[in-house]
């Protein structure tokens, strides 16, 4: 796989602040990379720096194999970029506002191509309304227009899904999958909504404070994270019977009770998860559900939560 | 277009005309934007009411007047009741506000509608949108003071009968390159202040306050600095050097250099700027210069006021080259 984004020890500081601090990138052409971390993470600065916007005060990162500070240019045109709380001149329709971006491109006659944009994040109705009349949901869909309208080989969106309704944000997911498997463009997205992204995304790194605390497929990164995994199973039958049938087997610990009838969670080593299932069926348990909690990267990213309150405070 | 062919030679590195496109944007805003319509209202009113007054006055005087030449002219120049001032005067103190409309919000106006940061990820370089953004306040500055100029022509040949001479012509051109200039000097300001204010309404504040300060107070500020610097203590000539630091002084502000560029550009009669003595106008022939000799005398404030719109320039352009983007 041929990189595409690299960014080597890349540090910004602003005064006595480090707002992104030794930040390591690697990601492969084809590929959807979610940047997930909470406000004021330093993922705008990060995005803002591979474009060539923000000078990085240490590092070094290349983009299409290009230095995006001696190259900029070059960059800029083949880099699609939705800007955070993105805006559009109020006074202008939106295919107005696209076409203007077409020209700065250097793209004349564009007409169909920004039609079939317009259509493809459905605004194809309101393409000839002043964009001031544009709610934020309508902005973010059109700024995803308008960071296409260039072909780009890469394409950087900024919280994409923020002030969206969750029907368009399943849409909007569905466009960024469709851009990286059909067309090949690679994505970096950003976003403080895990649960959101976490499916979208090939890899993710989770971002607190200017460093990447994690890194890698999102259910790689919940194994990785320790050999003990937690379950959550759920048995049908009398609760104590159950319950004395979970305690009964040797690589289950801490079992307790669960939020909902019938369920119970239990730790174990992730590596015995398929001996101890076998071991409750043939112990003559009515095993109605297994589920692995840590699965869900939600549990890391609030563990790093947790610390970081534990850290301030 | 050369910008195609660049395109499929491959990697280009500066595709030039980017900053054409944002001029043409802009331009269009401009010119469809509320804010022309009430200042060409604005100037309209003022100039009709300033150039009635004129050609009042001038029919008022010109049976008198045997062998004026340059009468057209005199539209621009002359006072008449009820209007206080001349038409040059009026230009000079309204002018700045056409640049400082056209300019105040340039920057900020960006930021605040968050389209900044999707402009500057666009390919083409930094100064492109600055220098389009000014390019185009300019060319719709240089759009209305020339069809004021057409407007009061007009008044004039309809109320005076007179046609301009291909001289007095000449002379209105090189008026219109010396106003649109003036203009730009306060566009530069108003372009200063919106890149360094984060909201338009702030970035208003600066060049309205300096253009404020310098066309109401200048000449009460000018005459406070002269008295510092050559103290009079009676004498005559102690009176002369004061005068001339005056003048010195008060050439420091673009509102002067204008306005004393407009006087001897519009007015073939007028020889000098400076002050001058009974001695030096004694037995004068009073004779008119031509546009050469008149652009002769009004050289230094030509080159003055350039130079300093363009340092005007220079400083909205670094300001904003060194600008976050990050609001």
């Amino acid at each position: 796989m041929t990189t595409t984004i690299r960014s080597t020890a890349l540090t910004k500081t602003y005064g006595e602040t480090t707002v992104v601090d030794q930040l390591e990138l690697d990601i492969a052409a084809g590929e959807v990379f979610g940047l997930l971390g909470p406000n004021g993470a330093g993922k705008t600065t990060t995005i803002l720096m591979l474009l060539g916007l923000v000078e990085p005060t240490s590092g070094g990162m290349e983009v299409l194999g290009m230095d995006p500070r001696r190259n900029p240019l070059e960059v800029k045109r083949r880099v699609g970029y939705l800007p955070d709380a993105v805006g559009f001149y109020d006074g202008m329709t939106a295919r107005e506002n696209l076409r203007f971006t077409a020209r700065l491109n250097g793209l004349d006659d564009v007409g169909g191509h920004i039609d079939s944009l317009l259509e493809a994040v459905g605004l194809s109705e309101a393409a000839d309304r002043p964009a001031g009349e544009f709610s934020r949901g309508m902005k973010q869909r059109l700024g995803v227009a308008d960071a296409l309208v260039k072909d780009p080989s890469v394409l950087i969106l900024d919280e994409p899904t923020t002030s969206i309704d969750p029907e368009g944000v399943a849409e909007m997911l569905d466009l960024i999958r469709a851009l990286a498997d059909d067309q090949g463009v690679t994505v970096l997205l950003s976003s403080h909504l895990l649960h959101q992204v976490q499916a979208v995304c090939d890899r993710v790194a989770i971002f607190v404070r200017g460093k990447v605390v994690a890194q890698g497929r999102p259910h790689e990164l919940a194994a990785v994270e320790s050999g003990e995994i937690r379950v959550e199973f759920r048995l049908g039958g009398d609760p104590s019977v159950a319950s004395g049938l979970l305690e009964s087997v040797g690589s289950l610990s801490d079992v307790a009770p669960g939020k909902q009838d019938g369920s119970w969670i239990a730790e174990l080593e992730a590596s015995s998860l398929a001996t101890a299932v076998a071991e409750l069926v043939s112990s003559g348990a009515e095993v109605l559900g297994v589920r692995r909690l840590d699965e869900d990267l939600e549990t890391i990213y609030r563990r790093y939560f947790e610390t970081k309150e534990e850290v301030s405070a | 277009m050369t910008s195609d062919v660049l395109e499929q030679d491959g990697p280009a590195l500066s595709r030039p005309g980017g900053w054409r496109v944002v001029a043409r944007k802009e331009m269009a805003d401009h010119l469809l934007s509320g804010r022309f319509v009430v200042l060409m209202g604005v100037l309209g009113i003022a100039t009709a009411a300033a150039v009635f007054a004129a050609s009042g006055g001038i029919r008022d005087v010109a049976p008198n007047a045997q062998g004026v030449t340059a009468l057209f002219l005199k539209l621009f120049t002359v006072t008449a009741d009820p209007v206080p001032f001349p038409l040059i005067v009026f230009v000079g103190f309204l002018a700045p506000l056409l640049g400082i409309m056209f300019g105040f919000d340039s920057v900020s106006g960006e930021r605040s509608q968050g389209t900044l940061p999707r402009l500057l990820s666009q390919p083409i370089h930094r100064d492109e949108v600055i220098l389009g953004k000014f390019v185009a306040g300019l060319a719709v500055v240089a759009i209305m003071l020339t069809s004021l100029v057409v407007f009061v022509s007009g008044i004039g040949i309809f109320r005076l009968g007179v046609v301009p001479s291909p001289s007095e012509i000449s002379r209105l051109a090189v008026w219109l390159v010396f106003a649109v200039i003036y203009v730009g000097f306060w566009q530069a300001l108003a372009t200063v202040g919106s890149v360094l204010a984060k909201r338009a309404s702030t970035s208003a504040m600066i060049p309205i306050g300096v253009w404020l300060v310098l066309t109401l107070f200048g000449s009460f500020i000018f005459s406070a600095a002269a008295g510092v610097l050559s103290p009079q203590d009676g004498s005559q000539a102690a009176e002369l050097a004061h005068l001339r630091t005056v003048q010195t002084v008060s050439q420091l502000s673009p509102v002067t250099l204008f306005q004393q560029g407009s006087t001897v550009l519009l007015d073939p009669e007028v020889r000098t700027v400076g002050i001058v003595t009974v001695e030096q106008v004694d037995r004068a022939i009073v004779s008119e210069l031509n546009l050469t000799q008149s652009l002769l005398v009004v050289w230094p404030q030509m080159v003055l006021l350039v130079a300093m719109t363009s340092v005007m320039f220079a400083i909205a352009y670094v300001a904003f080259m060194r600008d976050e983007v990050r609001a």
